[in-house]
């Protein structure tokens, strides 16, 4: 603790924190031990028990849903790091162009809109289209894959575009000045030098579209139907333990991710650590 | 050469620029004409299930046929000016108790020590990257009846009968709270780890006691996450569907759900589209904040 | 006035009315919006030169040094290199290297790979391309540096990495971006006469931006002082200090005192000026004619004059004051003179003696002499 704080403040701040902690996980862990119960009922522990991973693995429909899930993410995850790290390059390169005002406004607009606005203009959009011009016919996983893009498109945007804003731009001025023309410059200098954030960006993208009820359910048809709303449908008749043991499936998943990605972030920071201090230079 | 290289250069800026541009244009853009579209037009059986708001008659004639009756619905019936009030009230509630909540934690973690600072983000961030439906659902088995918290109050003996508080807009406030809490805690942190430490020595040293430099310095100085935070969880709480759906009751009257009911139960489609272009227009201030502080935020990383 | 200094014998091409330089800016204007960040600059720079854009912050020369580079088009007038008009070449097309501020070595790439990087862009073969790499770090004394990451370097280090990148590429024409202001002080004095080496032995033209003149005078061939988008003077470290051409070259490069005044008469080889805050009139050695009646500047810089007790013969200039302040530098003490006008003339004076003490002191009464020829007469 910094000066000025004293023990009892310092212990009351951590007491909130440990709070703030256990309402975050809570539920979390609850879930995680019941997914091992074997009785169906929340209140009764009747038992360690693998069973309701057994039945979770042989339904068909969780299966399916779950592949479907997977491919709209990867797909969307892939689309929405491209076009979003075009749309971050063209807010911090492009000073000025016409309709500037209008494209930050489209970026930012989708990280607060209600997802179920989006939803159904997305569905809106897309009857309308098939009526003009006979494209897309139904919901599909196109339909699911485009309206993912368009709002998880605008995270990887902010995310790209931080670290492309705080990336040298005289680096790019130097590659130009050695003779690399700016395709090169862009494939050789820039992408390199943001690939965290690309990377960042994509996961960001990976989870929103399979975490992603709302919209789903407006673009979804009965032949596509993703994951999340599968679940829906079974949570909202009421609990069911088979639930249980795929968020301790996708719990497990998640902190495997995150310990290696955190893993390799420590080790870059240690890298950050031992460089040597240089005086900053001087504006001209 | 050089005209042509000029000339690569142009194309080269539009083949960058014109691919987002054009997406969010056809794919976000026209999407909400087309919702403020269909809400001016009228609800009929058929595919789609609305009257075109053109149309071309036999001698070229161009009718532009505007219903406001959608609207009037709206207005007429005091469940949607309700639902309107009470999804605002809640969304109010669960972000004062995200902030209440989230500022204290965003504070500890900024003023801990580098070495535990990534482990207790990497700790708010988790549950973001799980499902969130998932992580709604847990509080089924926690909240209900029958369900854990009822049980151990009942064990410790401090109530007889169970609650009811699963179906009820508590139950809806704590898992909004639940679900947004990170949304609140990493902005605020963002500009609780950028303030110069010194600036409360500096407080200190000036005679101010820790409470006072905390109210007149941190505070203040805080006040750009506090806001983004807050903007974070309300706006997206208050057009939530999910967390009034599963946790709430039926008589928890939120506008997320009277848009689903009237778009996937009722299948009117211009009503549903009268209540989001109404959403839209309530959230219009608290959205153009938004974008105002992002944008500065872009400016000031430049 | 150029006879008059000493100059190098073997190298000043700017003299000869034949030689053709290797860069000329003609014209030459940048606007940003409604900001005039260049203005009408006409310039020529020869092969071989270490020339130097010296200015405050915000005066054009950065911008002057990026239109050379290729990274800011100049929106009007025409830029030629080696007789080719670069203004509308692309960066990658130019035959000049920038060493920039940050340096801008590529972090993800080893000090060889970042040195190699030019090379690779043209199409080198690779066992050339390996020889040059090895040759330029010798150069600059990196060689065992080369699988090191730059985030492994001191400043030091990348300055010289930096440099050697571009050097590898052999330009015409190398540019420095403030190369030095990185580096702490100690280490950037070394740097400078070792930069002049290795300027001097590999014989590229150096183009330098700096804000310092100490730099601009110890390493430079020619200097331009900048202004607010204009040129204000061209001219050898000698000349823009001893013979600075405007007031603001004056004041800008050392320190200077200056009396405004008017001239009086033009007799042979003496002008008079009297000054309405002095009591006599000023004599200057003539440096040009100035017509009488017309309104001048007298500038005198603290180390010509000297702080005596007595007051000077008839063929000094002679000013009375009184001693207001004495800075203590060590090697010099600077005198604040205050002239019965309250205004304030600075003196130099070297401290001669040991022990430290000072014979005038606060309040003293003294006088201020120059001789004629060591004054300057500005009109602009």
């Amino acid at each position: 603790m910094s000066t000025g704080w004293g023990r009892n403040r310092a212990l009351a701040l951590y007491g909130l924190l440990s709070l703030a902690y256990a309402f975050l996980y809570v539920p979390i862990v609850v879930m995680i031990i019941y997914s091992f119960n074997a009785s169906r009922l929340v209140t009764v522990w009747g038992g360690f028990s693998f069973k309701w991973y057994g039945e979770l693995l042989q339904d068909e429909k969780v299966l399916d849903a779950a592949w479907l899930s997977l491919q709209v993410a990867f797909a969307n995850a892939t689309i929405a790091t491209i076009l979003g790290t075009l749309a971050a390059v063209v807010l911090v390169r492009f000073r000025r162009f016409r309709g500037r005002t209008l494209f930050t406004g489209m970026i930012a607009a989708p990280l607060v809109m209600p997802e179920i606005i989006t939803g159904l203009a997305m569905l809106l959009l897309f009857v309308a289209m098939e009526q003009a011009i006979g494209w897309p016919q139904g919901r599909s996983m196109t339909t699911i894959v485009i309206a993912h893009v368009t709002f998880s498109l605008s995270f990887v945007t902010v995310v790209v575009q931080s670290r492309l804003a705080q990336m040298d731009a005289s680096l790019e001025e130097a590659a130009m000045d050695l003779g690399a023309r700016p395709a090169k410059v862009f494939l050789v200098i820039t992408l390199p030098i943001i690939a965290p954030a690309l990377l960042a960006g994509w996961l960001l993208a990976f989870t929103l579209s399979i975490d992603d009820v709302v919209i789903s359910a407006f673009v979804s048809g009965p032949g596509a139907s993703p994951l999340p709303i599968v679940i829906f449908s079974k949570v909202r008749l009421g609990v069911s333990p088979e639930i249980n043991a795929l968020a301790t499936i996708v719990v497990a998943l998640v902190g495997v991710a995150m310990a290696i990605a955190g893993r390799v972030m420590l080790s870059r920071d240690r890298d950050e650590r031992h460089r040597p201090t240089v005086t900053s230079p001087q504006p001209v | 050469m050089t005209a042509l290289d000029r000339a690569v250069r142009r194309w080269g800026r539009l083949l960058v620029g014109l691919p987002p541009y054009a997406w969010l244009v056809v794919f976000f853009l026209v999407p909400f004409l087309i919702v403020i579209k269909i809400s001016l037009s009228q609800a009929i059986m058929g595919i789609p299930p609305y009257t075109p708001l053109l149309e071309w008659g036999e001698d070229a004639v161009l009718t532009i046929r505007i219903a406001l009756g959608s609207f009037g619905t709206l207005f007429g019936d005091e469940l949607y000016a309700f639902a309107y009030l009470n999804s605002l009230r809640l969304a109010a509630i669960a972000t004062f108790c995200c902030l209440l909540l989230g500022y204290p934690a965003a504070y500890a973690i900024a003023r801990s020590s580098h070495s535990v600072r990534n482990l207790l983000l990497l700790l708010v961030a988790l549950p973001f990257w799980t499902s969130f439906l998932i992580r709604v659902y847990a509080w089924i088995g926690i909240l209900k009846t029958e369900g854990l918290l009822n049980g151990l109050l009942l064990w410790l003996g401090v109530i007889d009968t169970p609650l009811q508080i699963l179906e009820t807009d508590l139950a809806v406030l704590i898992g909004m709270v639940y679900s947004y809490l990170p949304f609140m805690v990493l902005p605020l942190f963002a500009t609780l780890e950028k303030m110069d430490m010194s600036l409360l020595e500096a407080a200190a040293d000036l005679g101010c006691r820790p409470f006072q430099a905390f109210i007149s310095v941190t505070l203040p100085l805080s006040m750009p996450g506090i806001v983004a935070g807050s903007l974070l969880v309300f706006i997206p709480a208050v057009g939530e569907f999910v967390i009034p759906d599963l946790l709430g009751g039926p008589d928890t009257l939120m506008i997320g759900k009277i848009l689903w009911a009237e778009f996937f139960d009722n299948r009117d489609w211009p009503v549903a589209s009268a209540v989001a272009v109404a959403m839209l227009v309530l959230l219009v201030v608290p959205v153009m904040i938004f974008q105002r502080l992002q944008g500065q935020a872009t400016e000031g990383t430049r | 006035m150029a006879q008059t200094v000493a100059q190098r014998p073997t190298f000043s091409p700017w003299t000869d009315p034949d030689a053709v330089p290797l860069i000329r800016f003609e014209a030459v204007s940048k606007r940003f919006g409604d900001f005039v960040a260049v203005d009408q600059v006409d310039l020529s720079i020869h092969a071989g030169e270490f020339f130097s854009l010296l200015g405050a912050s915000g005066c054009g020369k950065t911008t002057l040094l990026r239109m050379l580079a290729g990274f800011e088009t100049p929106t009007s007038g025409r830029i030629f290199i080696d007789g080719t008009d670069v203004s509308a070449i692309p960066p990658y097309e130019r035959p000049v290297n920038m060493m920039f501020q940050s340096y801008a070595l590529f972090p993800h790439m080893t000090v060889e790979q970042n040195v190699a990087f030019g090379l690779k862009q043209d199409g080198v073969p690779k066992p050339r391309i390996r020889e040059k790499v090895r040759d330029v770090l010798d150069l600059v004394q990196m060689s065992r540096f080369g699988g090191r990451k730059p985030h492994q370097l001191s400043g030091g280090q990348r300055q010289r990495v930096a440099l050697a990148r571009c050097l590898a590429k052999e330009p015409k024409v190398l540019l420095l971006d403030e190369p030095l202001a990185a580096l702490d002080r100690q280490l950037r004095e070394r740097t400078q006469l070792e930069l002049v080496g290795i300027q001097e032995r590999v014989g590229i033209t150096f183009v330098m931006v700096t804000h310092d003149q100490g730099e601009a005078m110890t390493m430079s061939s020619r200097i331009a002082v900048m202004n607010s988008g204009c040129l204000e003077q061209v001219g050898t470290p000698v000349e823009i200090y001893e013979y600075p051409g405007t007031r603001f070259v004056a004041d800008f490069i050392g320190a200077a005192n200056m009396f405004e005044g008017v001239v009086a008469s033009d007799n042979h080889d003496l002008l008079v000026v009297t000054c309405p805050e002095l009591e006599r009139d000023l004599s200057i050695s003539h440096s040009g004619s100035v017509p009488v009646g017309a309104p001048v500047t007298v500038m005198v810089r603290p180390e010509k004059m000297v702080v005596q007790r007595e007051s000077p013969s008839e063929t000094m200039n002679g000013v009375k004051g009184v001693v207001a302040d004495i800075a203590y530098l060590g090697d010099v003490s600077i005198y604040h003179i205050a002239l019965p006008s309250g205004r304030r003339v600075e003196v130099l004076r070297t401290n001669l003696r040991h022990t430290g003490e000072q014979e005038l002191t606060w309040e003293d009464e003294v006088h201020l002499a120059w001789h004629p020829a060591n004054a300057m007469v500005l009109t602009r």
